[in-house]
């Protein structure tokens, strides 16, 4: 009763009634924009449905050919489609030769460079030494390549003896492939270790413990997971590095373990193929659409894993 | 509790409200009504739900995940959490101002100018801008340079221009959460006189945890506490010389005699 | 022997332990800053290796000898000498072609001295000793190219110098410039952000401002984007020359709008590729722009009965611009650098005019580099030094006004 008389005498100071001035505007507009920024986020969406399934059909037609047989595409280790063989392993064995090599040099060197970041370097040390780093992850992989064969290639022929390694060789591809990697695995491991809280490190220092000896006693344990996060992800990048390996390592497959001879990676084998000519729906270029595949599940799966363990410390600490 | 007072003076009415956060019940029961051009305080210790309630009044609330009401406010008769109500125009016309300052990192010109324009505002925007700065009692301290920046203020100029803000967007209610909490005593002062001369032509509803500055500047008080269960209820309210002289409820004496919170 | 402050104490602490800790602990941090500074000698040695090739001593043998020719230095010679030049030495069907290709009397002068050295002069470079192998070795290159190259002279080469900007891509190293493919990295760049910019500030705005984080399909959306992120761009040169090249054809080949000779080998093509391949990238540091920005804005502008979007357009977006746009330029900046997807997506091996709009074939920078680097002769090195050169400092460049962006940006807040 009393609020009839309100909304009544506020319809005649204010010539509309308060329930027409509260009512939802129609804001179309609104509505417009919102549903545009939900496509724009589904694009990427689309993106990853894209490279399945295209992936997913030229593989299939790939299998399908015949000539082509799944079991010895993963266990023949003879890829030479003129004679009708494929077999991946030549490949495979490349790319993880050229990953192991860069890990030997990324891993050790990538967490003792975050070491020294994170629980040695005074203020103007981390100012002058991160930025180099920096710089070095910003190189393009192409000069890299440049690199490898202009500079590694030569020191290690002059090293190990002209005629014991050959001017392609998946060593100094790998090696270089390592100096690449290391200011990501330098930095990712940083960030575990700076994630490892002050207090921990106070205990340590309060027993008497050096420097040292905390880092590695200590900090270095509780941000394990995050290191292990860091070099799964460097392993990743390794594996599907491409101009590195396409200039310095060898064109043609080749199943050696010799590291100073040449032979050519998954990545390395499908930017040769696509740069000659490309027929359509031959063998040849339905094969690149199967290595692709085999490259994306594997570092899919890597940096699945690799950010389940960088959310697990997250946790821990945050 | 209910409030006992002028039923066709008040102008905004919580009826039976109670405030979740998904399932926890934060705010319980509150039955609140507001008088107009005057200047109501909402007291009590820290966590019961007076920063909670106040900003059920202008649906700001809705930003929280999960937070949801049972009950009613009523503006002017009409419920404003009824379905085919528009947040957006409850808050034009239930204006806020926050505990910390937080002018827009434009102009002070422009501060002002735009809560106006989208709104509509299709009139002259130097005199609104004049009008609103006098009716802050800004004015005189910026006339002489309305391009600067807003950040570029003290502390107690900018919460001045905030409530200018705010009043160019021609509220009917002010709700003001711990306006002075940020400011320095005498920036505080200068607020409550703005206050009491805002008053004359808006309701405004302030909360506040500094007793001294409730039982000074406003006209009727609500004080609330934290029950068993956590969540906030409305103990007492009346007339603020009332509720500090003799208050009725013996939770009521305990707190403004200094007994606890 | 030892002296160890500790020795003469009660406690009688094992005192060799302690300083064994110590040394070890000091060993330690040596490796650990050597590994650190191997990285900035890793650094050195690649731009020394490149700069030492971007000069040279090349052994160049000329058909006809400069000096026969003129007798001054053909670059003191003016535009009409030089077309004199031309017009004496070069049959008539070859001046009326260069002349149909642009009128002599309207080129410039460098385009007359490129035409002379083409033609008349036709150099061959036959071998080439870097400042490096100069340095050492002078006496034993000076016996070397008498012996092997007694038609050759012995010149002194800048391969890096403001006409290898502006010359075109040629067949001859001598000749040859970046200027094709620096176009052909602008023009990519162009479409590559005219695409992905929109997108991914939108998605961010979209995750961050709208997006019920709780929601199934939006953890997906979050979730996917930060798997793309570390796809290997050679995939997303898979997915590209699948959907762009092939299946996109009539559009990306531009056959719509009538070029009968054409595939989906495109600019367009490739920078709708780079565009995905950078999205996820740009669409995680606009996030992060845009949650930085701080809550009590967004309440002021609620408070005054502003819509959502009014919000985010008015005051959001402006806040979080300087942080979005420094993310973009270093997306940009990874971008010039992919060589990978360009390649499958098929960026041309040899081209030599200037790219023309979208639907053109093309070169990139990257690409130009990848070629010269695996050609066996050693003049391809030299000028694939200098390409480089030219990249780096584009991305220094760059890099530059990203981090002096951000810095006015922090000042001005501050």
């Amino acid at each position: 009763m009393a609020s009839m008389e309100i909304s009544q005498s506020l319809t005649k100071t204010t010539g509309t009634s308060i329930s027409k001035r509260l009512k939802k505007q129609h804001r179309p507009a609104e509505k417009l924009i919102q549903g545009f920024l939900f496509l724009c986020g589904a694009i990427s969406i689309l993106t990853t449905v894209g490279i399945v399934f295209e992936l997913g059909k030229e593989a299939w037609l790939f299998f399908r050919t015949p000539g082509v047989d799944l079991v010895d595409f993963f266990t023949t280790t003879t890829w030479q489609p003129s004679i009708g063989k494929f077999g991946v392993l030549p490949l495979v064995n490349a790319t993880l030769m050229t990953t192991v090599f860069a890990m030997l040099i990324a891993l050790p060197l990538g967490l003792a460079a975050a070491i020294f970041l994170s629980e040695y370097a005074s203020h103007k040390a981390r100012s002058i030494l991160k930025p180099i780093l920096e710089i070095l992850a910003g190189v393009p992989t192409v000069v890299y390549g440049y690199f490898a064969l202009n500079f590694m290639t030569p020191l290690l022929r002059s090293i190990f003896g002209e005629s014991n390694v050959q001017i392609y060789n998946t060593l100094s591809a790998g090696m270089v492939m390592g100096i690449m990697i290391l200011p990501l695995v330098s930095s990712m491991s940083e960030d575990a270790l700076s994630a490892v809280p002050r207090s921990l490190r106070e205990a340590a220092y309060g027993l008497g413990a050096t420097r040292f000896e905390t880092a590695i006693k200590v900090v270095l344990p509780a941000a394990f997971s995050g290191i292990i996060a860091a070099f799964i992800i460097g392993i990743s990048r390794a594996i599907g590095e491409t101009m590195i390996v396409a200039v310095a390592a060898g064109s043609g497959p080749a199943f050696t373990f010799n590291p100073f001879k040449g032979a050519e990676t998954m990545t390395g084998y499908i930017a040769r193929i696509s740069g000659g000519d490309l027929a359509y729906d031959t063998p040849d270029y339905n094969s690149i659409f199967a290595i692709g595949l085999l490259l994306f599940a594997i570092t899919l799966m890597l940096n699945i894993l690799s950010r389940r363990l960088v959310a697990r410390y997250r946790e821990v600490y945050e | 509790m209910t409030s006992q007072t002028n039923s066709s003076n008040v102008i905004i009415q919580a009826q039976d409200l109670s405030i979740f956060y998904s399932s926890f019940r934060a705010v319980k029961n509150v039955n609140l009504g507001i008088q107009r051009n005057k200047i109501t305080a909402i007291i009590g210790p820290s966590g019961c739900g007076k920063s909670t309630v106040l900003r059920a009044f202008n649906r700001m609330n809705d930003f929280i995940q999960g937070a949801h009401i049972s009950g009613k406010i009523l503006f002017h008769g009409q419920d404003i959490y009824a379905p085919e109500v528009d947040p957006v125009q409850v808050r034009q016309m239930i204006g806020m101002v926050f505990q910390k300052p937080n002018p827009f990192p434009k102009s002070i010109y422009e501060n002002i100018a735009w809560g106006a324009r989208i709104n509509g505002y299709k009139g002259n925007m130097d005199d609104l801008v004049e009008n609103t700065l006098q009716a802050a009692a800004l004015w005189d301290e910026v006339k002489d340079n309305l391009k600067k920046s807003a950040l570029a203020l003290s502390g107690g100029q900018q919460q001045r221009l905030c409530i200018a803000r705010a009043l160019a967007v021609k509220p009917e209610i002010i709700l003001m959460d711990e306006p002075c909490s940020a400011l320095d005593p005498i920036a505080t002062l200068k607020i409550e006189d703005l206050m009491r001369e805002l008053s004359e032509k808006y309701s405004i509803i302030i909360v506040t945890h500094n007793m001294q500055q409730a039982a000074r500047a406003s006209d009727y008080t609500a004080f609330f506490t934290m029950d068993d269960d956590r969540a906030g209820l409305m103990v007492e309210y009346g007339e603020t010389s009332q509720i500090f002289t003799r208050p009725q409820d013996k939770r009521t004496e305990d707190y403004i005699t200094g007994r606890f919170g | 022997m030892n002296h160890d402050p500790f020795a003469n104490t009660a406690h009688n602490r094992d005192a060799s332990g302690l300083a064994r800790r110590h040394r070890t602990g000091k060993t330690w941090q040596a490796i650990f800053f050597s590994s650190t500074v191997i990285g900035l000698l890793a650094l050195l040695a690649l731009l020394a290796t490149v700069l030492d090739k971007s000069f040279s001593y090349v052994a160049i043998e000329y058909k006809v000898e400069p000096a026969s020719l003129a007798a001054k230095p053909l670059d003191e010679l003016t535009d009409a000498e030089l077309v004199n030049l031309l017009e004496a030495n070069l049959s008539k069907n070859r001046l009326r072609t260069l002349d149909r290709a642009k009128t002599l009397t309207q080129r410039t002068h460098s385009d007359l001295l490129n035409l002379v050295y083409e033609n008349i002069l036709e150099p061959r470079a036959l071998a080439s000793y870097s400042i490096s192998q100069w340095i050492t070795n002078s006496q034993q290159i000076r016996a070397e190219v008498a012996k092997k190259y007694p038609h050759a002279r012995l010149e002194f080469r800048a391969w890096i110098n403001g006409n290898f900007l502006i010359d075109p891509l040629s067949g001859d190293p001598l000749l040859a410039g970046v200027r094709t493919a620096l176009l052909g990295s602008l023009y990519l760049i162009a479409i590559t952000i005219a695409v992905a910019f929109p997108i991914g500030v939108g998605s961010a705005i979209y995750l961050e401002e709208y997006a019920d984080k709780k929601k199934w399909y939006n953890r997906i959306i979050q979730t996917n984007i930060d798997n793309l992120a570390g796809v290997p761009s050679i995939v997303y040169g898979i997915l590209g020359l699948a959907i762009f090249v092939r299946t996109l054809a009539p559009i990306t080949s531009g056959a719509f709008l009538g070029n009968a000779d054409s595939n989906g080998r495109t600019i367009l093509s490739a920078g709708m590729t780079m565009a995905l391949l950078i999205l996820p990238v740009l669409i995680i540091n606009s996030q992060e722009a845009i949650r930085a920005v701080p809550n009590s804005l967004r309440q002021a502008s609620y408070g005054l009965g502003a819509t959502k979007w009014q919000t985010i357009w008015n005051h959001v977006l402006p806040s979080a611009l300087p942080g979005i746009l420094t993310g973009t330029i270093l997306a940009i900046s990874r971008a010039i650098g992919e060589t990978a997807p360009l390649i499958i997506v098929g960026a041309a091996t040899f081209i030599t005019s200037d790219p023309s709009g979208p639907f053109s074939k093309f070169t990139a920078l990257p690409i130009q580099i990848y070629n010269w680097t695996t050609r066996p002769q050693e003049v391809y090195r030299n000028i694939a030094a200098a390409a480089i050169l030219v990249l780096l400092i584009s991305l220094l460049s760059l890099n530059a006004a990203a981090i002096l962006l951000r810095n006015r940006f922090s000042r001005r807040h501050a």
